[in-house]
């Protein structure tokens, strides 16, 4: 089973969770998260989202966080799941699934994940709204989360 | 010395996908590179302005601009990212 895998279909979270468990009586915690396309953004109705990625480098990226996420916290099996391509609102987008044998870590191991995979995977999202087609901005509020791990995001915030 | 320089997302839709460039001489790392292109005025000179928060790329891995570009480089200027 891939650690990474950067794919148009959608996922099961069931189906995911239980192939991460597969065989390991030594889980006793598996924590998730599913990102999801909202409805609205900005204030606007969104009609679709296209994810543009960068191929080869995604990959990488994912599994060197996967690699940080091993070396800090106890964790047994990780699970990432990104979509790229078209969506729609209502469509899931990124799985993150993590197992450890207490839950301390299973919760935190899956939050730094998704702390640093927003500011660092090379995702890019174009939202399509009735008055037109924007790329999503960047938040400094992400940059944020990240850096309350001790890690210096210069995504939002880059410096020139 | 030759590489390839890689565009996504907005600076894609103006610029391209990607592009074969002859570093010249002195361009040896990723901010010169970036200053290199911003030089040839038009629409590099706008995307790639130093206005614009951009991030970069070298050889597939997040790079600073102090990194140093060697033959056959694949370099790859980007938007701040929005996944997850």
């Amino acid at each position: 089973m891939p650690r990474v895998s950067i794919q148009s279909a959608d996922f099961d979270l069931s189906t995911e969770v239980a192939a991460l468990r597969a065989g390991d009586g030594g889980a006793g915690a598996v924590t998730s998260f599913v990102g999801v396309v909202r409805d609205r953004s900005e204030g606007r109705g969104i009609r679709s989202m296209e994810l543009e990625h960068y191929p080869g480098m995604t990959e990488k990226a994912i599994e060197s966080m996967i690699d940080e996420a091993h070396r800090r916290f106890e964790l047994r099996a990780v699970r990432v799941i990104h979509r790229v391509g078209l969506l729609q609102p209502g469509d899931q987008i990124v799985l993150v699934a993590v197992s450890a044998e207490h839950r301390g870590e299973a919760f935190q191991g899956c939050e730094f994940l998704m702390d640093y995979l927003k500011t660092q995977a090379p995702f890019w999202k174009k939202e399509a709204t009735p008055h037109g087609e924007r790329w999503v901005d960047a938040r400094v509020a992400d940059d944020r989360a990240l850096a309350r791990w001790g890690i210096a995001a210069d995504n939002a915030g880059s410096t020139r | 010395m030759a590489i390839t320089i890689r565009y996504f997302a907005s600076l894609r839709e103006t610029l391209g996908p990607s592009e074969s460039f002859e570093l010249p001489e002195g361009v040896s790392t990723l901010g010169r590179l970036r200053d290199a292109l911003i030089g040839r005025g038009g629409r590099h000179a706008e995307l790639l302005s130093r206005d614009r928060a951009l991030r970069c790329a070298l050889d597939q891995v997040l790079s600073d601009e102090d990194a140093a570009i060697a033959d056959g480089a694949e370099v790859a200027f980007f938007p701040p990212v929005t996944g997850g």
